[in-house]
């Protein structure tokens, strides 16, 4: 199992604040999550292609396209901070 | 000693500075910080703001400024540090961002306060969306803030090759 979350423009975009999905087999790294989302998801699909820049988090800590993502974990998906 | 609370309420400047120097008895120096609302954020200013709404990764916003702390922490000889973000609906003039720093020496809470905004700006999950009397969108990240978080990364770098 996986728990997303998508924040700010990008939740907008997706059209919901989350999703919990089976653990898909052929998944070990943000860039093969990113790739089996955008196969099987059109709304997340489009975000992706229409947001400027993304972010994700693994367990809550931003990594890159070749951070590990193992069943259990929680991601996220969102824009660039705009705090302070 | 480090204090950090993200929150809907308002927070009295005052007593924040209170909480720092009863946190941090020696101290010889309290560095404290409030960020305001803007009324415009475009560039041009010419859309005046009605209200800001803030969202935030609850669980990652703690640890994340949690971590920012700790980095200042390590960083300078730091007495107490006290860092409030509020979310949810403000409007301009509001109060939106405290950080509150003490230590022995001004320098060095000065140096951790403005290293700690730095840092809040960019590398915390935290959104800003601006509502205008035409519309509303997402507030990007300033050039500016990127900018502003590479002027801590040289000295680190010059004293480990010094080291």
């Amino acid at each position: 199992m996986l728990l997303i979350h998508y924040f700010a423009g990008v939740r907008e975009a997706v059209g919901r604040d989350g999703d919990r999905i089976e653990f898909p087999g052929n998944v070990a790294t943000v860039a093969d999550l990113i790739r089996h989302l955008r196969m099987s998801d059109n709304r997340f699909e489009r975000m992706m292609s229409e947001q400027e820049q993304v972010l994700v988090a693994v367990n809550q800590a931003v990594t890159g396209q070749e951070g590990a993502v193992a069943d259990g974990d929680e991601i996220a998906f969102f824009p660039p901070m705009s705090g302070g | 000693m480090a204090h950090i609370s993200v929150q809907v309420e308002d927070f009295d400047l005052g007593a924040e500075y209170r909480r720092l120097c009863g946190d941090a008895p020696g101290a010889g120096a309290v560095v404290t910080f409030c960020g305001l609302v803007r009324e415009f954020y475009d560039a041009d200013g010419s859309e005046e703001v009605r209200e800001l709404r803030l969202e935030h990764y609850p669980g990652m916003t703690e640890k994340c400024i949690l971590d920012i702390v700790g980095q200042a922490e390590r960083r300078w000889d730091l007495l107490a540090v006290r860092v409030i973000h509020r979310v949810g609906a403000l409007r301009p003039g509001d109060q939106i961002v405290f950080a509150g720093v003490a230590g022995r020496h001004r320098g060095e809470a000065f140096e951790a306060a403005n290293f700690i905004m730095d840092y809040l700006k960019s590398e915390a999950p935290f959104w800003k969306k601006q509502f205008t009397g035409s519309g509303s969108e997402w507030v990007s990240t300033r050039e500016s803030d990127r900018q502003a978080l590479l002027r801590w990364v040289r000295p680190d770098r010059r004293s480990r090759r010094e080291a």
